[in-house]
């Protein structure tokens, strides 16, 4: 492959896969993980039951 | 994974304070330094006819000051705090966290020696001679062994997106500064680049204007992205959309150096992509600003009552702005006005001073306490006093560039209709720019004043409190979560 081709293919290969990013960021299956993601910084001010929850959910969803 | 009692474990706060200490007080050296040499250009006289007090050497020192030595340590400092705290974990190696700090701390002093000194390599913000260019670089590794290391020890599942901004960021600026350094010495402090011509100078801008998009922005948005939420104890506002604004701003800032090489011997084709990149780099910078800013909505009253989230909320403002100035000025045409005129300072510093600046005294004000076993800074009205001089310091500063930058712009291309000769001379338009220049200088007196008051608040929270000792899972007897956890990349 010469340089202008794989350049060319490199630029429609990141467009891809930025999309692909858009798409699995917005997909309806991670929501739930990234709600958890964004109020993971909060668990050290309302410890106990809840924090130990969500940890668990988050671990389950991730497999 | 260890089932070590995450009581046990105690988050390394030390290396924190002591970058928040040097943080401030970089700062406070680095802006004086910045309003002693725009005093300079109104009185000339007070280079007092030394060598290492003109303007040529002193300028480098303000912008390796404020860079690396303010900004710098305030990344590396709340780097450290945010990945303990948001992986539940306490720091790789302690001794390797204390060797960055120390390393980087000789590196600034060996700059502050050297620059005045005239030891240079003439590149911009990459001055610095090869063999303070070396400690860098391992001083950097270390970094890179510390931050890396405590992601992969983490205790949580998830990356919290902050992580992911300063996580490219220390990447990013390790690339970037080992490719741009690479020189050939002839003595012990004086080398010359490896790259010549053109391909050094886009070398350099590559450096440049990443240093820019990493370090002043991607490293402050990690700052944004836990503080802000923090500040305002609500989430960020779409945890989605700063995943896309991650990928998004990573994979487009590498492309906008060329702006910086409009109309030189830098190939055309090169130019017009570095204008197309830069402008479209307009879109993930504001969709972070939003993102930022949004986090407040349904709770915009606490910027009332809370300086400190002034500080934070009005820093994404000032981003939002240099963000959307920044592309317009890429355009050819327009940079064909600015460029070499105080439009590019005014611009500069409208992010450095509006962005950076404001978040990191946020983040502090934030943070003090926090590392000190106090509830709140010493004086939360010298917060609020902070936040105006600092406000209206800025807003003098780059409105007085705006004005004196088009001026120059417009000066140096006025030609007279009938033979096509230049309407001004250079040093027309240098007297044209002297009250704007004064006003310039009014608004750093300003920032440095706050910045003092700051050091103030700082000093007395610090003596009434004492370092917090903190244990991973806080006071409760939150047990570490289950193995599976750890497994999930």
């Amino acid at each position: 492959m010469d340089y202008i081709t794989w350049r060319s293919f490199y630029t429609v290969l990141v467009f891809v896969l930025f999309i692909g990013v858009v798409w699995w960021a917005y997909s309806k299956g991670q929501k739930k993980n990234f709600d958890q993601a964004a109020n993971s910084i909060f668990d050290e001010d309302k410890q106990s039951s809840v924090t130990k929850d969500s940890t668990k959910q988050e671990s389950k969803n991730n497999e | 994974m260890s089932q070590t009692n995450p009581q046990q474990i105690e988050y390394n706060l030390k290396v924190v304070r002591q970058f928040a200490i040097m943080t401030v007080i970089w700062g406070i050296i680095g802006m004086t330094v910045g309003v002693f040499i725009a005093a300079q250009l109104i009185w000339p006289e007070l280079n007092f006819d030394t060598p290492w007090l003109t303007y040529s050497r002193l300028r480098p020192l303000h912008t390796n000051a404020v860079i690396f030595a303010f900004g710098t340590s305030a990344l590396m400092g709340t780097s450290f705090y945010i990945v303990q705290k948001t992986c539940k974990t306490a720091l790789f190696s302690d001794k390797l966290a204390s060797f960055v700090f120390w390393g980087w701390q000789t590196v600034i002093v060996l700059a502050v020696i050297t620059l005045p000194l005239g030891l240079t390599s003439s590149k911009e913000y990459a001055e610095l001679e090869w063999p303070i260019d070396i400690l860098i670089a391992l001083v950097w590794v270390a970094y890179i062994i510390v931050f890396f290391g405590t992601l992969v020890q983490r205790k949580t599942s998830h990356i919290y997106v902050a992580n992911w901004f300063y996580g490219g960021f220390i990447v990013t600026i390790a690339v970037l500064h080992i490719v741009n350094s690479m020189a050939v010495p002839v003595s012990f402090t004086k080398s010359y680049s490896l790259y010549a011509g053109a391909t050094d100078a886009m070398v350099q801008w590559w450096y440049g204007h990443n240093a820019v998009g990493f370090l002043l922005t991607a490293g402050f948005l990690g700052m944004m992205y836990y503080f802000v939420p923090k500040q305002a104890e609500r989430p960020v506002y779409s945890y989605r959309l700063s995943v896309v604004h991650f990928w998004a701003l990573i994979s487009l800032y590498i492309w906008a150096g060329p702006h910086h090489l409009h109309y030189t011997a830098l190939p055309d084709w090169t130019q017009s992509l570095g204008m197309v990149m830069s402008v479209i780099l307009f879109v993930p910078s504001w969709g972070g600003m939003i993102n930022g800013i949004m986090t407040l909505s349904g709770a915009w009253h606490k910027l009332k009552t809370d300086p400190i989230l002034r500080f934070l909320i009005v820093s994404l403002s000032f981003y939002g702005m240099s963000t959307f100035e920044g592309p317009m000025m890429s355009i050819k045409s327009v940079n064909a006005l600015s460029h070499y005129t105080d439009w590019t300072i005014g611009h500069v510093h409208s992010g450095a001073l509006g962005w950076v600046a404001m978040i990191t005294i946020g983040s502090l004000y934030y943070l003090i306490p926090r590392l000190w076993n106090q509830t709140q800074m010493h004086n939360v009205r010298w917060i609020n006093i902070h936040f105006w001089l600092h406000t209206i310091g800025v807003v003098l500063y780059i409105v007085a560039l705006w004005i004196s930058g088009v001026m120059q712009g417009l000066m140096w291309r006025a030609v007279n209709a009938t033979d096509g000769t230049l309407t001004y001379s250079f040093v027309e338009s240098v007297v044209a720019s002297y009250p704007f220049w004064f006003i310039r200088f009014v608004g750093g007196v300003f920032i440095v004043a706050g910045m003092v008051l700051m050091a103030v608040n700082v000093y007395r929270t610090i003596r009434a409190g004492k370092p917090t000792v903190e244990h991973v899972g806080g006071a409760s007897t939150q047990a570490s979560p289950a193995p599976a956890a750890t497994q999930s990349a």
